[in-house]
């Protein structure tokens, strides 16, 4: 049965790797194997994850004009940027999230970004203000769904002192944890300029004069 | 002889006061400080962070800022301070509402939405700090809206 598949597989090499594969090794012992295996496997996972670490950096992500010139310009005037304290929180603390199955989700997504990068689709001022609204209402839909859960590794309700926080914010907050609201609900707009906000909120936009 | 005396004397006097003119400083809302020497720089005023509304001091004034409103940005894509002080969102947001009178163009028309020319809030309403008068002055609010 054997010998007539592999007569078969002559012409194709795909089939014959197959082959190879599926024999039990006959050269190597069963030790020597597993050791290499286990081995290799840490090298390819450590590898892996290294490359993957390595886009998860501030200097990756203005390596692109497209977020050095203009998102990451605004964010440079934000609270998030430079503080009292000097404690920073980077693109990827709010745009990647922490846990891996969530992160590498993310970073398949990316790919799409990667695709537009190509494109030139926000390769100018111009073109990126006219997509603000879209790529923004994306941002904010994502984090309304997981509940601003990147927010959430600095910032909870559940540790929030509202004794030393200022009259509105208590006001907003308690409301806020009342009615389940999420971060985003009000904050938007905080790291970057906002879009023009007249379809979102007509009252707080000028709109076409 | 006589030209000599008074020469020197005229010499010396010129000296004299151009010695005082240099020693003396000139006198600004700052301080004294001589022009060569760097002047401190003053320590920067804090904006109050979050107060109840201030009341009027006269008739007219615009009403002040009671917060912080740092990186609060007024541009022809988005008005911060409309995020709460709209008509939409004031109730929520439990801020004072935008006034009417900011509905109205030049000529009186009434508007759907806030005026462009005062669209730009912080031409009139300021934020405050705690900040002593540099010069002394002798206001009072009007009694009839301060009710002191």
């Amino acid at each position: 049965m054997s010998n007539k598949k592999t007569k078969e597989c002559n012409d194709m090499i795909l089939c014959r790797i197959w082959q190879v594969l599926k024999k039990p090794s006959v050269k190597y012992s069963l030790g020597t194997l597993l050791v290499v295996g286990f081995i290799s496997g840490i090298v390819f996972w450590g590898g892996f994850n290294t490359a993957m670490e390595m886009t998860n950096t501030e200097e990756f992500c203005i390596s692109c004009h497209e977020m050095e010139d203009n998102v990451f310009e605004e964010y440079k005037e934000t609270i998030h940027y430079s503080n009292r304290t000097g404690v920073r929180a980077t693109c990827p603390d709010c745009h990647v999230p922490k846990e891996w199955h969530h992160k590498v989700v993310r970073k398949i997504q990316a790919s799409n970004e990667l695709l537009h990068k190509a494109l030139g689709t926000i390769d100018t001022r111009e073109k990126f203000e006219a997509k603000r609204l879209k790529l923004a209402s994306h941002v904010w839909e994502t984090m309304k769904k997981n509940d601003s859960r990147e927010c959430r590794n600095c910032h909870n309700f559940e540790f929030m002192d509202f004794g030393e926080q200022g009259r509105r914010a208590i006001n907003s907050h308690s409301k806020a944890l009342d009615t389940g609201k999420t971060c985003i609900d009000c904050h938007k707009g905080i790291a970057h300029e906002l879009p023009d906000m007249h379809d979102v909120d007509p009252g707080s936009s000028i709109g076409d004069i | 002889m006589m030209k000599k005396i008074t020469t020197i004397t005229v010499l010396l006097a010129t000296v004299v006061i151009s010695m005082q003119a240099i020693s003396e400083t000139v006198s600004s809302l700052r301080g004294a400080h001589d022009i060569e020497q760097d002047s401190s720089a003053p320590a920067p005023k804090r904006y109050a962070k979050d107060n109840e509304p201030i009341a009027r001091d006269y008739v007219q004034q615009p009403p002040l800022i009671p917060h912080k409103t740092t990186n609060y940005r007024i541009n022809l894509k988005s008005n911060k301070c409309m995020s709460c002080h709209s008509w939409s969102n004031y109730r929520e947001a439990g801020a004072t509402k935008i006034s009417q009178t900011h509905f109205e163009s030049r000529d009186k028309n009434v508007l759907a939405n806030v005026s462009a020319r005062r669209y730009f809030c912080t031409q009139c309403h300021v934020p405050q700090v705690n900040a002593k008068p540099l010069v002394e002055n002798a206001f009072e609010p009007v009694t009839a809206i301060s009710g002191q």
